[in-house]
This record gives structure tokens, sequence and C-alpha cells, in this order.
């Protein structure tokens, strides 16, 4: 009785056949399955949505058509969702139903392999920072930015309900930062940045008592590599502040080491290894000292024993969660990104350092040749910052930038407008083969 | 008993992998970067395997893994159902991989999804307007609450408390603080539910928000919902609407049609997008039209057969930093349209019929009733979580454990629709077996998984949560 037909009215996803329902009724002493709802008749629903039932064949048809209306563009684009190459093999084991399907690992003894997977992408993010503690998830960089923020205010001894961020910061994420802001009545402020970098003495100059965090990242969302992350966290931790760092793991793997510069957090997206594009969808990282493990938000995985004496895996410290903790949680999180987190530490074991550490170098050179070509064009400079960058950079346009932006969409292309006559333009291997069209077209539209 | 289920169930020291950097690590010195020196890392320590020995290592993890395809798993709360292969496919396709920083007019096809999907859901929950970018549950709740705040604010009404019953979810109470709340926690009734005298007693001048499960976390509906939504909303408060037990309703009754003003759809358990080993998952939040000018920014509405980003007038702001988990909004919509009104009541029918055989066969106390989507039961003398320890013995995932704490030893218990009867009946043989053990095999329990009972206590005590910090001891 498993054809497709004895489903065809129902869930074809519920497989008790007729006969079956009938027995199983008979056995709980019901009528009927409507009589199974204990639903007052004043708020029974008819249960008509006018959603018609699809085939599978015509429901993937269907979003292929839907879908088809994208249009088909090469994407220059960044600020902070970035497409890297992820390798079949990534897409394959992440597949496996085991892990796909199963849950947040309440029965350590049967989630064995998830949670080693995730206790061996904590140690890889400790490896990249520096920093004794990783949690296994976030949603994305920017409510875990959110969780830093909350975090500072309850690690500082002295009370403070500034959070301090630069100028040069995605819209999108500083407006998350204040909803988390909202409920412990954090202030957040911006400080300036000169010529694409943090201007540390008017940092100096804001700084006060009553700073709980100061937030930089490197790269900046302009793509431009920090020069002075360590004047910046001295300059928090003269005023005991936190400084939190916002980064992710391909710039890590060659930038400054976030413990070398005085980093107590860092967050940011670690999707771009093992997912690419996917209209934001992101991994949000959070790693701190050891000092504030009790102050971490989200699921840990800790190394313990079995009863047989062997090592074992177990999520730890769970006395820090809502679902023990309640309202004195250190955050509400309770499903998290924990799959997206076991594709980054695929992707990255596939690299390995030597390829992580090339592909990085890629990102900083790629960048610098692509501008470099843009800056031959007349009517185009680029890059406006003179530093270092990595995938990404600004130019500027005679033309306005929304006009370049809608003229290159003509030619297949994607950019960012960032002001009138800025436009940002990033580069991966994903669009490297694309780039002599790129400047031949860009050549076109910035006459 | 069938044992044959548990293909986890291998006691062979060869079951131990090693962990990734014990296989294969390398040092890389950073030196001929070209960048500066002081821009540069000094060295990157990690695992280096080749492709064939990574395929080996997560195949080999995987299968000391159980889920929702190696066995039951009536997790109560979690609707750990199947999760259909096709909507894997959809989310995986090349044109839905597109990058968030591209113009409206060149992403129509997703805005028209999501626009779709809005307006699916909004009929499913009631509800007059549909966010898609809270990324979980307890950010749908988060998402939810601080619509409320804005409302009150907008109104000029200073409220400082959220109301939450003593069943509710950890993550309500969470989310309540988060947002700058005090939480007053409601004790049940004699009959599991709200209990009206201690609501009118909790609720007042200083109520926000109550946040309700329905059916609640006992798998109990709130016959009295009217009532509640009156109490509530006579002391000017709103009616958040908790949906994780969603998936006990669909087509039968609508949180809008209750007198809920706020909801979240929590997809990965109601339109079975997968677990994820945790997550992602995703936390639309529904809420009704005087509500809708402060749902999160951007929303998706359609223009002249154009769809289009738009800021409502008094957004709380952004909730996500983009447009929220978009494959697993993708893999909701799949599921929806596939399964279509039928499908989705039959869906709900057969999850409650589930749960009701199976608390029918099973010896535990199970108090309260009736059931839809989940029950509670009592181990009664025996320890919970041992209990749970034990179960693993006998080839199937527990229930959930201790919670809600107003049953005893609580095993909450929900075997969803994704079940025949002959699986129910293992389920029944484990659970019924399990009662009748002695309280030493209980204790020694898990024997057949390869990993034995874990030590928690020193897990905690000694935290090691790193492979560095194993080097260390
Ligand atoms: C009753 C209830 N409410 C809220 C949540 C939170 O949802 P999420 O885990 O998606 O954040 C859950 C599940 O985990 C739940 O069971």
């Amino acid at each position: 009785m498993s054809n497709s037909n004895s489903h065809a009215t129902g869930s074809p996803y519920a497989p008790q056949t007729a006969a079956e329902t009938a027995a199983m009724l008979d056995a709980v002493g019901a009528d009927d399955l409507e009589s199974l709802f204990d639903v007052p008749e004043s708020v029974a629903f008819d249960g008509e949505f006018g959603i018609d039932a699809r085939s599978e064949r015509a429901a993937r048809r269907e979003v292929a058509g839907l879908l088809g209306r994208n249009a088909d563009l090469t994407e220059f684009l960044g600020r902070g969702h970035y497409d890297h190459y992820v390798p079949s093999v990534v897409d394959d084991l992440a597949s496996r139903s085991e892990f796909l399907t199963s849950y947040t690992q309440y029965q350590p003894e049967v989630a064995q392999g998830f949670l080693q997977a995730l206790f061996e992408f904590q140690s890889m993010l400790v490896e990249l920072t520096g920093l004794g503690v990783a949690n296994c998830s976030m949603y994305d960089d920017a409510t875990a930015l959110g969780e830093a923020a909350t975090l500072s205010q309850r690690v500082r001894s002295v009370s403070g309900d500034q959070i301090l961020v630069p100028e040069h910061l995605r819209e999108g994420k500083r407006a998350v930062l204040s909803n988390y802001a909202d409920g412990p009545d954090l202030t957040v402020e911006s400080y300036p940045m000169t010529d694409g970098v943090v201007d540390v003495p008017a940092l100096a100059d804001q700084i006060g008592d009553a700073t709980a965090m100061v937030y930089a990242e490197s790269p900046t969302v302009r793509g431009v590599i920090e020069e002075r992350l360590g004047a910046i966290g001295n300059l928090a931790h003269d005023h005991e502040a936190l400084f939190c760092l916002g980064s992710d793991p391909i710039a890590l793997s060659l930038l400054e080491r976030p413990a070398d510069v005085g980093a107590d957090v860092v967050v940011g997206d670690a999707a771009s290894l093992g997912t690419g594009t996917a209209y934001g969808f992101g991994l949000g990282m959070f790693v701190t000292r050891e000092e504030y493990l009790r102050q971490v938000p989200g699921r840990l995985v800790g190394a313990s024993e079995d009863a047989a004496d062997r090592r074992a895996y177990t999520l730890t410290l769970q006395t820090r969660e809502q679902h023990i903790r309640k309202e004195r949680a250190t955050s509400n999180i309770c499903t998290n990104q924990a799959w997206v987190a076991l594709r980054t530490a695929m992707h990255a074991a596939w690299l390995g350092p030597d390829g992580l550490v090339e592909l990085a170098e890629d990102c900083v050179t790629r960048a610098r040749d692509l501008a470099d070509r843009l800056d031959d064009i007349v009517g185009v400079k680029a890059p406006i910052h003179g530093r270092h960058h990595f995938r990404e950079f600004l130019a500027r346009t005679d033309q306005p930038a929304s006009a370049i932006v809608a003229d290159l969409a003509a030619e297949g292309f994607a950019v960012h407008a960032v002001d009138d006559h800025l436009v940002q333009v990033c580069v991966t291997e994903t669009t490297a083969d694309a780039t002599d069209e790129f400047v031949a077209a860009f050549r076109e539209v910035a006459k | 008993m069938k044992y044959d289920q548990a293909r986890w169930t291998d006691d062979s020291e060869d079951r131990y992998e090693p962990l990734l950097s014990e296989k294969a690590s390398k040092t890389v010195d950073i030196e001929d970067s070209s960048l500066p020196d002081d821009l540069t890392r000094d060295n990157l320590s990690l695992p280096d395997p080749a492709e064939p020995e990574l395929a080996r290592h997560y195949t080999r993890l995987s299968q000391m893994n159980y889920g929702v395809e190696s066995g039951p798993f009536p997790l109560g709360s979690c609707t750990m159902k199947y999760n259909p292969s096709f909507t894997e496919d959809v989310a995986a396709r090349a044109d839905a991989a597109i990058h968030p920083g591209r113009p409206d007019s060149t992403v129509q096809g997703t805005l028209a999804l999501c626009h779709r999907l809005q307006d699916y859901l909004g009929r499913i929950g009631g509800m007059d307007a549909v966010t898609l970018q809270p990324p979980a549950g307890a950010a749908g709740e988060f998402t939810g609450i601080q619509i409320a705040k804005a409302y009150h604010e907008h109104n000029d009404d200073e409220r400082s408390e959220v109301v939450i019953p003593d069943s509710a979810h950890g993550t309500n109470f969470a989310t309540a603080a988060m947002a700058g709340y005090e939480v007053v926690e409601l004790p049940s009734g004699d009959d599991g539910r709200v209990d009206i005298e201690a609501l009118e007693a909790a609720v007042g001048d200083d109520t926000a928000a109550l946040m309700l499960t329905n059916p609640n976390t006992l798998g109990l509906f709130e016959r009295d919902i009217e009532h509640i939504a009156d109490i509530v909303h006579d002391a000017g408060g709103l009616l958040y609407y908790d949906g994780a037990n969603l998936n006990a309703l669909l087509g039968r009754a609508r949180p809008g049609d209750m007198g809920f003003d706020v909801m979240h759809y929590n997809v990965h358990k109601t339109f079975a997008t997968p677990h994820g080993g945790g997550g992602p998952g995703a936390g639309p939040v529904g809420v009704r039209e005087e509500l809708a000018q402060f749902l999160p920014n951007p929303h998706v509405r359609e223009r002249g057969g154009n769809y289009e980003h738009y800021e409502p007038d008094h957004s709380i702001g952004k909730v996500h930093g983009f447009y929220g988990n978009w494959p697993v909004l993708l893999k909701t919509f799949a599921y929806i349209a596939r399964l279509g009104d039928e499908g989705l009541r039959d869906a709900s029918a057969k999850a409650v019929l589930n749960a009701n055989y199976l608390a029918e066969q099973i010896e535990y106390e199970v108090p309260f009733g009736p059931f839809h989507h989940e029950f509670v039961a009592s181990a009664g003398e025996q320890d919970a979580a041992d209990a749970a320890k034990r179960m693993l013995d006998y080839g199937v995932h527990p229930p959930t454990t201790k919670w809600p704490e107003i049953v005893d030893e609580a095993l909450m218990t929900e075997p969803t629709e994704g079940e025949t009867r002959r699986s129910l009946d293992q389920l029944a043989a484990a659970f019924n077996a399990v009662a009748s053990d002695s309280d030493a095999e209980l204790a020694d329990a898990p024997s057949r998984p390869a990993a034995k009972r874990i030590d928690q206590a020193t897990a905690a005590r000694n935290p090691r949560l790193s492979w560095q910090a194993l080097d260390d001891t």
C-alpha cells in the first residue's frame, strides 16, 4: 500500500494507510479524525486556505518558473556576503541524512558524529583567532555582534552602556545591533574613519568611562584591511571596554591574529566558507576569551569521557542557556546554524592551511589587480582608499553610481552603489574568470 | 522489539573516530604574502586531510549520529518529522544562489516567491501580514516582542511586563528579558492549562503581552482562549502565539481567529525543513493589520506586477543582517506547495492520531488530556533522563526529558505524522520495556550505542572546548 495513490488526498509524508488509520482510531476510541481535535466551535476553522496541492514535479516546476525571473548576473558583490567556490564533497557529505535531519544533541550518546564535527569547528575558530572559546554558531554576523554587545555589558565590572562602532558599517548590521541594544538600554554610537581606516585619535577622544565595547572590522565593509588594530585594542582596554573584532575565517587565515591585537571577542560571518551566496543566509561566529566562558551565548561542545573511559563529546555549560536558565540566560538562541558550521568546517578542512592561506592571499591580489585595471579607465578612480584591500574596494565614477549599476546590469554584471559617485566591487575565484568582460563593460558604462 | 533500526549501535572499538587534527595536521608559516609583515599572522596550524580522508572522516561521523531517517525521533516540542528530499533539490538551485546586494529589479523571482510564501503563511495562521526575516523560532519571538513594544510606545503606553505560563519554552522567558521586560510567570491550573484566576491576577496596566503556546507544551488546547484573549486585550496587552506547536492545528484552528495579535511560525517544525543538527531553521512572524506598520525592515510587497522591498512606516528595524534564512524559506515554500490544504490538514490529523495512539499504548502514567500532537508521560519513580538513556538500548530516540516541569520526570513525546502504526508499536514497546526495567539497568544505560553514558558533570567542571584544550591536559 505504499504507492502514491493511497496518499492522493493527504500528506505524502504521512505513511498510514486508510486501514491503519481506522484501526488506530478504534484503538483510541475515536469515531473519526476530526473528533480528536479539542477545539471549541467558536474558534474552529473550516480548513480552506486556498492552497492547491501540487505533485512533486509540479512544485519543482513552479519554483523553477518563479526563480527563472531572477536576472542572470555575474555578481561582483560583497559587503558582508561572499561567493567562494564550495567543492562538491562538502555538499555530498553535509547532505547525509544523519547530519541533515538530526537536531540539537540532547542525547550525546547517539549524536557523537555531529558533536565531534562541531568540536572540530570550534577548534578551527580557536586556531584562527587565538582566543580560547568558540561557540558552535549564532544566526549571522549581525546577531553575533548584537550578542557581543550584550556580553560586554554583562562582563564589565563598572557600569557602561555605550557601544562604539565604526562609521563605515553595513547598515543592516548596525540596525540589528540597535535592536539587540534596545532591551538592555545600550546606546550605539559611531566613531569616525579617515581614508578607509579607523581614525584612532578621534576614537581616543570619543571613548570614555561609559564605553562598554569598541567594535572594529578587518577587512572593513569597504574591503580595507585595518592597520591599527593593536592601538584600537589598547584604547578599549585603557577604558575597561571590550575590544570586539569583526572578520571572517578566510581573512583570519592571513591577517593579524585577533589575540595578538588584543581582541576580546571575534564575530563575523563564517558561511563564506562552505555555503557561497544564499541571499544573505549566514553563519554567525562567536569567539571569546576563556575568562568570559560563562557569559557566552549559544551552544558549546565540550570533550568528556563515556562510561567506558573513551573520549566523547557533549553539549556543555548549558546552565547559561534558555532551556535551563530561562529569563536569566545569556541569550534566547535555541535553534542555531549548526549545519552551516558543519559545512564551514568541511570546507576549511578540504582547503587545509595551505589552501586557506592561498585563498586569502588571492583575495588581496585579485582586489588589487582589478582595482588597478578599473583605475586605468577614463572616468574611474579605484581604489579610492590608498590601503590594502581584501576581496573588494570602492571606485569613484564620474557617472552617477546608480547609472553605473543599471548600465552594468544591462550588460549582465552586478556591483554595489554606495554613494552618489561611489561603487563597490568585489572579486573572488568565482568571478575571476569574468574580469576581462567586466572591465570591458565597465569601460563602456563609465564613459 | 526489533533492534535493527539502531544503525549506530555497534560496540566495536573501530567506531571511534580520531579528530581531524589527529589524522592530518600541518603548520604553514606565512612568509611571502604581498601584504606587509605587520598586517599578517605568523603561521596557521590546521588539519590537512586529502579529499578521500575527508570523505571517510565525515562519513564515519555521520554513522555516529541519529537523524529522522535513522528511526523514530519522538523528541517532544521539536516536531522531528520526515524532511522531503525534493525540497533539498529546490534549495540547491543555481538561480536561488543569489547575492542579497542585488537591486530589486534583478531578483523578481526571489521576491515573488517570498511574497507568495508571506501570503501562504498569512492564510495558515489567520494573520494579515507576515515577515520572513527571523532566522529561528526564538528570533521570531524577539521580533514579535519588539513589535509589541513598538506598538505600545507608539501609543505612548509604557508597559514593563510580559506574562508567560510556567509550562512555556525557555526561549519565551529569555526573549522577554532580552527585550528588556520583566517576566511574570503564570502558574498552570490543575488541568495543565492557563488558570484564569491566576491570569486575571497577573495581567494589568503593566502587561505588554502574554506569550502563549496553543496547544500548550502538554499537548492540550487552551479551550478558554477567547476568554484569555479578552482578559489580555481588556488590560491593553497583546497576545503572542508561540507557533512551535502549530503542527497540531493545521486547518482546524488559526491563531488569528483565536485572538492572537502576533505569532511566529516555526518552519523547521511545522513545515518539515530539516533541523540540521541544531539548525538552521526560520521563524517568520505574522501580525494582524494594525501591527503591520511595525514589521522588520525591509518587507516585500507587490506594486503593479512587480515586487519590491520597502520599509514599513514604524518598522522595528532589522532582526537579521540581510533577509533571513533564505534556503530554509525556499524549502518551506516547496513543502507547503506540495501539500496544499488537504495535505496540511492530513499532516495535523495524523500527527494528532499518532500521539493519541502512542499515549494509549504506553504503560507510564500520562496525566492530563485530551492530547493533540504530543503528550507528556511521567517516568514516575524512575529518573526521566535515565529512562531516556535506556530507550537508546531499545533502538529508538527518546522523548524530551524533564520538561515541562509541571509533570514529574517528564517524558515529552511527539511522534509526528511520519510514523506508521508499526513503528509506533515499536516505540511503545521500547517505552514499556524501559518502564519495567530496574533502576540498575537504567543507571547503566546505554550499553548498545558505540558511546556509553557520557559524563556531563566532568565536561562542565573541566571545560575542554577545543582540541587545543585537549593538548593542554
Ligand atoms: C515551544 C517552543 N517554543 C519556542 C521554541 C524556539 O524555537 P527555535 O528553536 O526555532 O528558536 C521551541 C523549540 O525549540 C519550542 O519547542
